[in-house]
């Protein structure tokens, strides 16, 4: 029924089936939808977040969501800046998820925060000490950033290509293109590095300060490399995931390649520095504050497994497979590794916020735990649900993967 | 301990001395009542209350007959400097919106409650968990008759914003006021203190000029038995304890065996 709007020569399932497999993201956006009415409505006590834990689900979701759509920036500096031509084949994909996982965080955090009307004061009244106001900045702009790099993409469909003006201001679009991923480059880098630094600055929570180089801590550099080396793992994972789904080849093995080797090799530098960090956290700044490492999961869920999970499994071994070519270039090897490396970053910024909260610092206070509401869950999984409906209907109705048509000839 | 209220103008503080309080609780109610916070039908949900004055019980571990208890009343620090050497309390340095800030003529750290978006990054920075949140529209039931008692000096604070201890702020604006009305442009040691400080049946807590060597608190701090919450996080807190036993104060900081200093033999 809409196959005069798909990308030309390609094939895809019929709209019905289209919709009934969207169902789940649906519900899914149903449910976010409910939460958020119930959330600005009757306040944020609808969650479980309390005066201990004033951050949990939604801002890990927030931050997690960030470093993973980090292959955005990180794709487009690779491509237009350093040049790689094979990654052109992937960028469009990169852009898309990121713009997903930036818009969703955005809107995560407008609700997340008591007075959402108040957002603006950020802009208005900012605190150029505070890091979060770097974050909100460069989100802000960067996310304007990716909706400019979007357009273009979204002016390739085929009808609306068929208008000249459009057709023209995404052929000149996609010339400068060069200029938004030089933008995007810089202001990502800000603002995964102030990400980093919101948690390094708590010099009043040893478990998260961290020493620094000027007013960056060390945190600001790890979340940056962190970020670009999972963020292009993420892109690897969704478009692998699309051609599970769709059943084609949608992207040749040569950008994957770069992409996933390139992952390797950062998340290596990155987890070395992370092992150097953890033993000067553990050796400088913890004995400075009277306590000692382990008197951070003296109780609690949260113990060292997580250390060992974060910075060994999903660290180390995810860093050694994609370095080493014979491992990454077996497709399922390489999707392992990206899962690992994913889940990795992931713990990284969830021990950040929740371990950090749940952890007193005074020596008569308590551990305290925290189990979201059903609300969180909503809100949170609703920005997987809208992820998934924009995704798809790029992919559906637009040219995300240019080789698409030569990888899989219609015969 | 190291002393560094070198400045010129007021910081205003605490002293509270903790072999004196008995756990009453007379300041949290002070305190609640004259500041206006706002309470639920069901307070049962205490990560989720406000109370500017938290009342903490610590044990020293033992066992009966060497059970010993004692109780931390806990403000707002007031934090004075960044452990870095900056000039601004952990909180105010995050705040996105400036909606807190210390007040470098008196060292108190006020909170606008009409510019605080709700963040709650505030409550992050904080290790004293001394930062509350309003989960809840303000509510002041009037079948009690709570909203008549409700002092016009404090504005109620809305849904969605952080409050905390404001060392009574308005007492010292009303002291201002009368002694401008007088025509003296200080006021007395006695003409601003704040509520908690007023009610203490014991009176446990001392409040004044940490600057000014004619206040008693600035006498008191210089007491070996002085001390600050967390002194090694260096936050710097204008609150200070005072305690002669030595498992009171080695729970007041975190310390690494053997990093301890006693104060006396037998405690």
């Amino acid at each position: 029924m809409d196959s005069p709007i798909w990308p030309e020569g390609v094939k895809r399932c019929s709209l019905t089936t289209f919709l009934i497999l969207l169902l789940p993201c649906f519900g899914l956006l149903a449910w976010g939808g409910l939460s958020a009415v119930l959330c600005l409505w009757k306040g944020l006590n609808q969650t479980n977040m309390s005066n201990v834990f004033a951050f949990a689900l939604w801002i890990v979701f927030d931050l997690a969501v960030i470093a993973l759509g980090a292959g955005a920036f990180f794709t487009g500096f690779l491509t237009y800046i350093i040049n790689r031509k094979e990654l052109k084949n992937i960028i469009n994909a990169a852009v898309i998820i990121g713009f997903i996982c930036y818009s969703g965080a955005m809107a995560m955090l407008g609700i997340d925060i008591g007075q959402p009307i108040r957002g603006w004061f950020i802009y208005w009244h900012a605190n150029i000490h505070s890091m979060l106001v770097e974050v909100s900045f460069c989100i802000g702009c960067y996310l304007i950033v990716l909706i400019i790099e979007f357009v273009p993409i979204i002016f390739e469909n085929r009808k609306l290509n068929e208008i000249k003006p459009i057709r023209l201001i995404g052929h000149n679009l996609h010339e400068v293109m060069a200029v938004f991923a030089a933008t995007g480059t810089f202001l990502s880098f800000f603002h995964q590095g102030s990400l980093g630094g919101m948690f390094g600055v708590l010099y009043g929570r040893p478990f998260a300060a961290r020493e620094g180089f000027y007013i960056w801590p060390w945190t600001f550099f790890l979340f940056i490399l962190s970020a670009i080396a999972c963020g292009p793992c993420f892109t690897i994972l969704c478009t692998k995931l699309t051609e599970f789904m769709s059943g084609k080849k949608l992207v040749p093995d040569n950008a994957i390649q770069t992409l996933a080797k390139i992952s390797g090799w950062l998340l290596s530098f990155y987890i070395v520095l992370k092992i150097i960090d953890t033993l000067g956290w553990i050796y400088g700044v913890v004995p400075k504050a009277g306590l000692t490492f382990m008197d951070f999961y003296r109780e609690g869920p949260y113990g060292v497994w997580l250390v060992v999970c974060e910075i060994l499994i999903c660290g180390v071994i995810p860093a050694v497979m994609l370095m080493i070519p014979r491992i990454r270039q077996n497709g399922t090897w390489l999707v392992i590794a990206g899962i690992l490396n994913c889940t990795g970053i992931v713990i990284n910024r969830f021990v950040f916020i929740v371990v950090t909260l749940a952890i007193p610092v005074m020596p008569f206070d308590r551990f305290w735990s925290y189990i979201p509401t059903w609300q969180e869950w909503g809100i949170g999984l609703a920005v997987l649900g809208y992820g998934v409906l924009v995704y798809a209907l790029s992919y559906r109705y637009l040219p995300v993967f240019p080789k698409e048509k030569e990888l899989n000839i219609i015969t | 301990m190291k002393k560094d209220h070198g400045h010129v103008g007021k910081k205003y503080g605490m002293v509270i001395d903790l072999d004196k309080c008995t756990g009453c609780g007379t300041c949290m109610t002070a305190c609640a009542a004259e500041n206006n916070v706002s309470v639920r039908k069901d307070e049962s949900d205490k990560e989720r209350s406000i109370t500017w004055m938290q009342l903490y019980q610590i044990s020293n571990g033992k066992k009966f007959p060497d059970t010993r208890y004692s109780y931390f009343p806990r403000p707002c620090m007031h934090c004075d400097e960044d452990g870095r050497g900056g000039h601004h309390p952990s909180c105010v340095s995050v705040c996105v919106a400036s909606a807190t800030r210390l007040d470098p003529h008196t060292g108190i750290v006020s909170q606008i409650y009409t510019r605080c978006i709700g963040c709650r990054y505030c409550q992050a920075a904080c290790p004293f968990d001394a930062r509350y949140f309003n989960w809840w529209d303000a509510y002041f039931p009037k079948e009690k008759g709570l909203d008549r008692y409700l002092s016009p000096d404090v504005s109620p604070r809305m849904r969605g914003v952080i409050e905390k201890c404001s060392f009574c702020h308005h007492r010292l604006m009303r002291a201002k006021n009368q002694a401008y009305a007088e025509g003296r442009r200080e006021i007395g040691e006695h003409e601003y203190i704040t509520a908690c400080t007023e009610v203490c049946p014991v009176q446990a807590i001392t409040f004044g000029d940490l600057n000014n060597p004619k206040h008693k608190v600035h006498e008191l701090i210089q007491l070996p038995t002085a001390f600050r919450l967390l002194e090694r996080l260096n936050t710097k807190p204008k609150v200070y304890y005072l305690s002669t036993k030595d498992w009171v104060r080695r729970l007041a900081d975190n310390y690494r065996p053997g990093e301890f200093k006693r104060l006396s033999k037998g405690s």
